[in-house]
């Protein structure tokens, strides 16, 4: 592990304005950031290596929260502890917090006006294939392992989701007991094994 | 007390949202369409066009995005710092039990059992907005050709794998297009 050989207060600064460039341009999902994140850390800066930047993006998408949050609480944790993560954070938190509470702003004036009425109902049509597409590319991985309590769950869910108003946060939590319980049976079983 | 229920609301959707955006898209739905009356459905997938198309996390967008709309800056704030303060915690303590724990069975068991959770969420939250591009937003009536749009997008996006924002901005500039076309002609689609 070597240390960036910048004093302190230049290092954060690069921190943010590092994290502060790659949030203002990170369309789309959290993976995007990460690979940003890769090159700029890794690549340019030498400040941590790929092996760690991999764990990090798989603990950032393991951890509950935006992908692009998490990583930055892992990397500025990494590179200049409690103070590297927040001043990492404020820099990935910044531009879309400016952003949105401008669009927000804007956005009563904007919807009344005809045309952009017909471009929004259009790209209602677009969000809603660009979701279905992302539930069939994870459904398809869910599917095809024919784990039976995995699908049985997955189906339960649905329908806990669609025809009931239960609370998401409750749903979830019932499938982590589920998964929780079978993990301490996986465990509990191995241990009668060994005997 | 508004500032209270945003902050709690976006941090149940921080706190449980896990595997990013698209995981957290249900649970934001949930909190600010089913659970409160900040949003109606069509407004919902506003945010969520919006929230597409600009760089940063749903979550924050969609926190700030509400947040503004019911409580103002002040609102705007606490709903992302609710929204961003469980990664933070967690984020740093887990980091540890992470790199300790993480072939464990009990670790893998709950993960596990959250992906094939997060992929029915994702599926619903998918089909209700379909629903909604089904009907007409002016007329009430079956809309066959956002329908088909959507359908049109789908198949695009399964073989040719474009990127979400192109497909977005396509769909909505090829309604824009022949909106404009149908309202010069006098049977405006909406």
């Amino acid at each position: 592990m070597h240390t960036p050989d910048q004093k302190p207060k230049n290092r954060l600064w690069t921190l943010f304005t590092s994290m502060l460039t790659i949030s203002s341009f990170t369309f789309g999902g959290g993976f995007v950031i990460v690979t940003l994140m890769k090159r700029r850390f890794v690549d340019e800066l030498g400040w941590m290596d790929e092996d760690e930047m991999l764990d990090i993006a798989a603990m950032a998408q393991s951890t509950p929260g935006a992908i692009a949050v998490n990583a930055a609480v892992l990397t500025g944790t990494r590179i200049d502890g409690t103070i590297g993560m927040f001043v990492a954070v404020l820099g990935t938190v910044i531009p879309p917090v400016v952003l949105l509470s401008v669009l927000s702003l804007c956005y009563e004036a904007f919807r009344q006006l005809y045309p952009v009425r017909l471009a929004l109902a259009g790209m209602q049509a677009g969000v809603a294939a660009v979701i279905l597409d992302v539930a069939w590319g994870l459904g398809k991985n869910v599917v095809r392992k024919k784990d039976w309590i995995d699908l049985a769950l997955m189906a339960l869910v649905f329908a806990a989701q669609w025809f009931t108003d239960m609370n998401t946060a409750v749903i979830i939590l019932s499938a982590a007991a589920v998964g929780l319980a079978r993990g301490l049976i996986r465990l509990y079983g191995k241990g009668e094994n060994r005997q | 007390m508004i500032y209270w229920q945003l902050f709690i609301s976006f941090f149940q959707v921080g706190l449980l949202s896990v595997g990013g955006g698209y995981a957290a898209m249900p649970l934001i739905q949930s909190q600010v369409v089913v659970q409160h009356p900040w949003l109606t459905l069509s407004e919902f997938t506003d945010l969520i066009t919006i929230a597409e198309m600009t760089p940063g996390p749903i979550g924050i967008n969609s926190a700030t995005f509400v947040g503004i709309r019911i409580g103002g800056i002040l609102g705007a704030l606490l709903a992302s710092l609710g929204f961003i303060l469980p990664g933070c915690l967690i984020g740093s303590l887990l980091a540890n039990l992470y790199r300790r724990w993480k072939d464990g069975p009990v670790l893998q068991g709950v993960l596990g059992a959250l992906r094939p959770a997060v992929v029915a969420l994702i599926t619903a939250a998918g089909l209700s907005i379909l629903q909604l591009v089904a009907v007409n937003q002016t007329t009430g009536s079956l809309d066959v050709f956002r329908l088909a749009i959507a359908a049109g997008a789908f198949c695009l996006l399964r073989w040719k794998k474009p990127s979400p924002i192109f497909t977005m901005i396509s769909c909505g500039a090829l309604y824009l297009v022949v909106g404009l076309i149908a309202q010069a002609m006098g049977c405006p689609l909406m």
